[in-house]
Order: C-alpha cells, then sequence, then structure tokens
C-alpha cells in the first residue's frame, strides 16, 4: 500500500501533464472564451472542468496522504488511539449492559398476556385466509394486509442497487471522476489473480447444481402464497444460482442471457408491475370501490388475487439485485 | 373521497415509478422526468394543501383494502401539507439552482442515477411526513438514508468518498437505535399504529407499568434521529457530508435529508409517545443541553472555517440545535417554534448552497472565503441570495428566522426559571456569533476588489437564475407571511395530537 500511493500519484500527473501538453493552447483560447462569456452556457468548455478537477484532486490525495503519514508518526496520535480504545469498549460494554437490563424488564416473550397478542394478529389468522387468499399468511400480511410496507422494502433494494451501482460500476469516463475507478482499471485482475480459471471441478458441479438450484428458486417463488418461502427467499435462491453459475464459467459466458441490459429491463419491469398493481388496490381501496381481481381457490396455484404477481415481480427483482451485486463487487460491471 | 384527496397516494407512486424509468433513461431525459416529478409533486401538494387548509381537519387514507392496525394508512393535515410544500419548494428550487453545475461534476453515464437518489429522497420524504404507522416510518428511513449517502458520494472523489463512509457509519447506527425503540415499543403495547400506540403508552405511563422499556425505547428513537439529523455531538459526519457534493446534493442534504429526520421525531413526540409522557420522561432537558451547547460549538466551527461551502455548512449543526433548543422548553410553544424553523432554515440553508456554489464559479473556481470578496459585482443575483441567507439566519427582522428567534425568547420568558437565563444567554452568544460570520461574508461580497483586475461580470444559466430566483421569493414569503404560515402550522399541530 504504501509503495503504491506515490505510484498512483505519479501516474496521475504524468496523466495530467500529457493531457495539458497535448491540449494546452486550445485550453487557453477557451479559457479567455469562457470568461468572456457565461461560465455555464450550454456548451461548457468540459475540458477546463476536468483539468481543474484533476489538479485539485491529485492535491487533495497528496494532502491526505501527509496529514495521516504525520498523525501516525505523532506520539500523541498513538496514546489518543489507545485511550479511544478503551472508551470505545466502555461504551460498548455499558450499552449491553442496559440492553440486557431493558429486555430483562420486557414481558415474556410469547406468553398470552403478550401485549403484542391482540387483535392484529388475531384477524391474520382467522381470516387471513378468506380475506386475501393466501394460505400462507405471513404472505398475505405483507403483501396484501401491508403491502405498502414491502413496496417500501422492494424500492430500498432497488435504491441500494442503484447506490451500488454508481460506486462501482465501471462507465468509459469513469476514471475522470473516480480515483477507484482509476485504480481498478490500471490493475484490473489484482483482485482475482489467484482464483483458478476454468476451473473443472467447480465448472462439472455447477452443471448439476445451477439448473437445480434454479429450478427450487422457481418453485419457491411461485408457492409463496401456499407455502414458507416467496419473492424475497426465492429470489435469493435464484440469485445464488446466477453467482455459482458465473463463478464457474466467467463473465463471457453470462453475458449471452444476462447484460447490464438485461438487468435494467428485468428490474423495471417487475417494479412496474408491482407499482402499477398497488396503485390499483390502493386508490380501489381508499375509494371504497370493489377490486375485480379474483382470489381464486385458496390452495390453487392460481389463487390469491395478486399476491402470485408481486411475489414474482419481488423475485426479480430480488435476484437481479443479488447478482447485481456481487458482479459489480467483483468485476466493476455486470 | 373527493379526487383531491388522493394526491399525496398519487404523490408517492408517481415519484417511485418515475425513479424507476429514470434507471433507464439517458442524462437529458433524466433531467426532464425529474423536474417533471417534482413540479408535478408540487402541484399536487399545492393542491392537497389548500384543500386541507380550507376543510382545517385532517383525513387518512388507506393504502390497500384493510383499515388501520391491520394495514398501512397515511395521514394527511394541515400540518403535514405546509411542511411538505416548503420542502417540495426546495428540493424543486434546489434541483434547478444546481442543475448546471451538476452536468459537469458528475458521470455522464450515472447522471440517472444521480435523478433517481433526488427522486427517491422526495419519496422518502413524502412517505415520512404523511405515514401514520412507525413502522412504514422506518421502511422510508431506509429509502432516505441510501438516497442520501448516493448523493454524498455522488461526486465519486476521494473525499466525498471518506464523507459517505462517515455518514453511513453514523446514519446505520442511527437507523439501528430507532429500529430496536420501535422494537421495544411494540413489544411493551402490540401496536405499530400512531393512534394506537399512543393510547396505550398512555396506559402505561399512567399505571407506571414497563417504565424501562419505554424510557429505554423513548430514549434510543431520540438519539436515533439526533445522530441522523447531526444533532451536537453526532455532527462530525456533517461538515464532510455537505461540503464535498455538489450544490444542489448539498442543498438536499442540509435542508431536505436531516430536516425530515427531525419531523418525524416531532411526529413520534407527539403522535406516539405523547409530548407529556415524553416531558414527564426528563428527555426534554437533554434535548435543551445538547441543542444550547451545538448552537455554540457549531457557530465556532463556522467562524474557523476557511471555505465557504465547510462555513455553512457549520452554520448547519447552529441552526440544528436551535431546533432541539426549542423542543427542550418542553412547551407547546417550543414545539411550534422548532416546526417553524425547520421550514425557515430548510428555505434559507438551501439557498445559501446553490448560491455560494454560483459565488465561487463566478470567482473563478475557488471555494475559499477570501477569495468572495466582490463577489456581488460578478454575480450580482447569487451575491444578493446570499446576503439575504446571511440576514435571515442571523435575524433581521422581517425574515424568517427572526421569527425563530423571537418566539424561542418568548418561550424562554414562559418557562422561566434557569431555562429562561441559559436560553437567552446562548440565543445571544449564538446570534453574535452569527453574525460575525455571515455578515462578514456578506459584506466581504459588497467590498470590491483593489488588485487592478477587470471585474468580470458573469451570467449564471437561465435555470439556475430561476432557482435561485425563487429561493429569494421563498425566503421572502415566509419572512412576510409568517403569522400566516405560524397559524396554519398552530392548526395543524393542534390536531396533531
Amino acid at each position: 500500500m504504501k509503495r503504491e500511493r506515490p505510484d498512483l500519484l505519479l501516474r496521475a500527473r504524468s496523466r495530467l501533464t500529457h493531457f495539458l501538453a497535448s491540449s494546452d493552447e486550445a485550453l487557453d483560447e477557451r479559457m479567455a472564451q469562457s470568461q468572456t462569456q457565461p461560465a455555464l452556457s450550454e456548451e461548457m468548455p468540459v475540458d477546463i472542468e476536468y483539468r481543474r478537477m484533476l489538479e485539485a484532486e491529485i492535491e487533495e490525495e497528496r494532502e491526505t496522504a501527509a496529514r495521516l503519514r504525520t498523525w501516525n508518526e505523532r506520539r500523541s496520535g498513538r496514546l489518543g488511539r489507545g485511550v479511544y480504545c478503551v472508551l470505545c469498549v466502555a461504551v460498548c460494554l455499558a450499552m449491553i449492559a442496559l440492553f440486557l437490563y431493558t429486555a430483562a424488564c420486557l414481558p415474556d416473550y410469547g406468553s398470552a398476556g403478550h401485549p403484542a397478542n391482540n387483535e392484529v394478529p388475531a384477524r391474520y389468522i382467522e381470516s387471513g385466509l378468506q380475506e386475501t387468499g393466501a394460505v400462507n399468511i405471513v404472505t398475505g400480511m405483507i403483501l396484501d394486509y401491508r403491502a405498502f410496507d414491502t413496496l417500501g422494502e422492494s424500492s430500498v433494494l432497488f435504491t441500494a442497487a442503484m447506490v451500488v451501482l454508481l460506486l462501482l460500476r465501471l462507465d468509459a469516463d469513469s476514471q475522470t471522476f473516480s480515483p477507484l475507478a482509476r485504480v481498478i482499471r490500471e490493475q484490473p485482475h489484482s483482485d482475482t489473480f489467484y482464483e483458478p480459471h476454468h476451473d473443472t471441478i467447480l465448472q462439472h458441479a455447477a452443471k448439476v447444481l445451477v439448473p437445480v438450484v434454479l429450478l427450487l428458486g422457481i418453485y419457491v417463488v411461485l408457492n409463496g402464497h401456499l407455502s414458507p418461502g416467496g419473492g424475497f427467499s426465492g429470489g435469493a435462491i435464484m440469485g445464488a444460482a446466477l453467482m455459482i453459475y458465473v463463478t464457474a464459467f466467467g463473465f463471457e459466458a453470462i453475458r449471452r442471457f444476462f447484460t447490464y441490459r438485461t438487468y435494467q429491463r428485468v428490474v423495471l419491469c417487475a417494479l412496474l408491475t408491482y407499482a402499477v398493481s398497488k396503485c390499483y388496490s390502493f386508490y380501489t381501496g381508499a375509494n371504497g370501490l370493489h377490486s375485480v381481481i379474483p382470489l381464486g381457490t385458496p390452495g390453487a396455484i392460481l389463487s390469491s388475487g395478486l399476491i402470485l404477481v408481486l411475489n414474482i415481480c419481488v423475485g426479480f427483482i430480488v435476484t437481479c439485485t443479488m447478482y447485481a451485486f456481487y458482479a459489480v463487487f467483483r468485476k466493476g460491471e455486470l | 373521497m373527493q379526487l383531491v384527496q388522493n394526491f399525496p397516494f398519487a404523490c408517492i407512486l408517481l415519484t417511485l415509478i418515475c425513479a424507476v424509468i429514470t434507471s433507464v433513461l439517458g442524462s437529458g431525459a433524466a433531467r426532464k422526468m425529474t423536474l417533471f416529478v417534482i413540479g408535478a409533486v408540487t402541484a399536487m401538494t399545492a393542491c392537497v394543501m389548500v384543500y386541507t387548509l380550507k376543510t382545517g381537519d385532517s383525513y387518512v387514507y388507506l393504502m390497500g383494502h384493510f383499515p388501520a392496525p391491520w394495514g398501512n394508512e397515511i395521514r394527511i393535515g394541515a400540518l403535514e401539507t405546509v411542511m411538505m410544500m416548503v420542502f417540495c419548494l426546495v428540493i424543486l428550487f434546489s434541483f434547478l439552482g444546481g442543475l448546471g453545475r451538476s452536468m459537469l461534476q458528475i458521470e455522464t453515464s450515472k447522471y440517472n442515477i444521480y435523478c433517481i437518489m433526488v427522486d427517491l429522497t422526495l419519496l422518502s420524504l413524502l412517505a415520512l411526513v404523511y405515514t401514520n404507522d412507525l413502522f412504514t416510518g422506518y421502511v422510508f428511513i431506509e429509502i432516505n438514508t441510501l438516497a442520501a449517502a448516493g448523493l454524498v458520494m455522488i461526486r465519486q472523489n476521494g473525499k466525498s468518498l471518506v464523507a459517505a463512509v462517515r455518514y453511513m457509519i453514523m446514519n446505520l447506527l442511527g437507523s439501528s437505535l430507532f429500529l430496536i425503540g420501535i422494537v421495544l415499543l411494540y413489544s411493551i403495547t402490540g401496536h405499530l399504529l400512531m393512534q394506537n400506540l399512543q393510547e396505550s403508552i398512555a396506559v402505561l405511563a399512567a399505571t407506571g407499568e414497563y417504565r424501562e422499556p419505554l424510557t429505554m425505547a423513548v430514549a434510543l428513537m431520540t438519539v436515533g434521529l439526533s445522530m441522523k439529523s447531526a444533532l451536537f455531538p453526532f455532527d462530525t459526519w456533517l461538515p464532510g457530508a455537505y461540503s464535498n457534493s455538489t450544490p444542489t446534493a448539498s442543498a438536499i442534504l442540509s435542508s431536505i435529508v436531516s430536516k425530515g429526520y427531525i419531523f418525524l421525531l416531532i411526529k413520534v413526540y407527539c403522535r406516539v409517545i405523547g409530548f407529556d409522557v415524553v416531558v414527564s420522561l426528563g428527555v426534554c432537558d437533554v434535548l435543551f443541553v445538547f441543542g444550547a451547547i451545538g448552537m455554540v460549538m457549531g457557530s465556532i466551527n463556522a467562524m474557523r472555517a476557511k471555505t465557504v461551502r465547510m462555513m455553512i455548512a457549520y452554520s448547519s449543526v447552529a441552526q440544528i440545535g436551535y431546533i432541539y433548543l426549542a423542543l427542550g422548553m418542553a412547551s407547546g410553544a417550543g414545539v411550534l417554534c422548532a416546526l417553524w424553523h425547520v421550514a425557515a432554515h430548510a428555505a434559507t440553508k438551501s439557498m445559501l448552497f446553490i448560491s455560494s456554489a454560483e459565488l465561487d464559479e463566478a470567482s473563478g473556481g475557488t471555494h475559499l472565503r477570501a477569495d468572495l470578496r466582490g463577489g456581488f459585482y460578478r454575480s450580482p443575483l447569487a451575491a444578493s441570495a446570499f446576503a439575504l441567507g446571511g440576514a435571515n439566519l442571523v435575524g433581521i427582522p422581517m425574515l424568517g428566522v427572526f421569527m425563530t428567534k423571537l418566539m424561542l425568547s418568548q418561550a424562554a420568558i414562559d418557562a422561566g426559571g434557569k431555562h429562561m437565563v441559559a436560553a437567552l444567554v446562548v440565543l445571544a452568544v449564538s446570534t453574535l456569533l452569527n453574525a460575525q460570520y455571515f455578515l462578514g461574508t456578506a459584506v466581504d461580497l459588497f467590498t470590491p476588489r483593489h488588485d487592478g483586475k477587470a471585474v468580470v461580470r458573469t451570467r449564471p444559466q437561465a435555470l439556475t437564475a430561476a432557482g435561485i430566483a425563487g429561493f429569494i421569493v421563498l425566503n421572502l414569503v415566509l419572512g412576510f407571511f409568517a403569522k400566516d404560515i405560524l397559524a396554519a402550522l398552530a392548526a395543524g399541530l393542534a390536531r396533531f395530537a
């Protein structure tokens, strides 16, 4: 790490000088123009901003490195860290004691007199089957009674996926903006170098496992309203199948059927279906309108109204999000 | 049910659907889509606000076919809609005002993700403001936390990544403490719906049963949300997060994200725990002390800041101290003052961030305070906005924050005793410090540079100018019509509990 840092700086600086040398005259011209014209017009001198940014960034990195070094070398820094560690442990112990004491004061878990044993779970258990059509009342609860919360949870997954893509996905111009992307681009294989390529044992195992795991995932999703499971757990299983596949056969193989575009489209369709169908049910519910969606025969695979559709949507979202996390963390792209 | 009553639900679903669609759009289309969403939500919120103010009553909206303790619902009243209106306008103007710079500072192929983060912040804010269920509140806190993390690290450079890590650590800790608080409350009451919780807690408080878990739950929720809204001493993540992002992101983070949590905390106090119970547990005194320390410490740090954005960021710590000090007054007037300051500060702080970015740009891309001298002659609009914002935060009469200071002093005098002395002293000290750094900078802006260089006057992009002008109008409206807005807030607060 210590040796790499100056390297990185040097490289960034040499790129900067190269960049400056290649376009100095043109830049000066545009600089002069930009001072007479509004600075933020539509045809912005992007290269000026780029130069300024790169310069500032190098300066910043140098400063941070120097500050870290002096802080590490200082004696008071070490003493401060010692006191900090002791305080941390003390605070943690105090919190643990406080939480244990609070837990001891809570009503007995599972007892008949527990406050949570009130009219709310009573209705879920007694009339959940008639009202939602789902044999698995947990699914009925999360996808029908409290569907708004679950819509929120699916959006959490979407948000998380977007933030991870923002941070880790490498694009053509990523290294202009992100030092992280620059490091990954310059040493593309540093983290996967020791991993075996075309591991025969893994590939043979994957050939057997992937279809079975995928099938199990589909089963868990489709039977979410009948037996334990549902979109979240089934989606996680299917995501795991994709991960085994990509580990065994590599990104080239999986790109034949799963690219960034596939990811985008699947998540788009699933979340839109989810949101639009919930739109309908919230609107009819709040306005006291009759919903035309039949509940079907409880126990049949095509039953429980929208729950099956929502489970499938959640399943797709979870599968894609899990795989996307894995792929961008490993390689920076899908 | 009238059509207008459906609008809050429509706002939430529309924002979500558009955010999802934005994920496949290019940068230009994403920008238009986000502008459309913010505009549509602002318009719909305006309609609902007019409706709730006219009827003077609140209503609940079922999110599904099942009534409340079983299903989810949202509650819409005058207080919620007025606050939401201010938040919507702030997001709209922040987005417009930072449009030009955000195009430069963000990677083009990831620009749509930036738009999604703005959409999702709006979505989570809508849900946090309208929710009537504590757990729904938590779900949207998660979205808010993640979307804000995206906004913090949107520039992807070293400093913003470090700031994002700090932000995530503190905010996840805050979220989990809040969640543990919900779990404890559920364990001792068996409810998640706000009215039911309040009824059960009133009984528990009267009988003294489960006193320890109740105290712990209130303490955890308070600490969790104050961590997330950067009350002193949990403010270490704030300056880096606010000052290293794009102007729009800084404005949204400082004025929307933290304020949403404070609104939720006020909601928890008034609608879940019951304000009397909160007062009896002694939480208000703690808030009072930390709010007071935050007011002074934030201002001192702001004075020492070298860059303008750092100064504004630290001044946020001081202003959040005001809000918590007002809550710490343990009276209805204090809560009203806190709510008012949430709105007034949101409008001002975002204006300061946007206008300071524009001033930086006009002064040659600098970030240093010293380089802004004579900024008025380079960018009159931005300098005027900055001066107005600074004057507002100092507490010049006719502007929003003056009302806060007035109400705070009034509440302190009503409270009497030690509270009065402490609050008035801290208020005076904080105002002096505010005046030192804000008025100092404002005077600097109007002092021409005498270095012999020609003054180059820059005209901001049309949309940026529109955003800044919108902010100026919003702040003036909040100042001039403070009495009417406060009356609406007070009426809403009366029906809130």
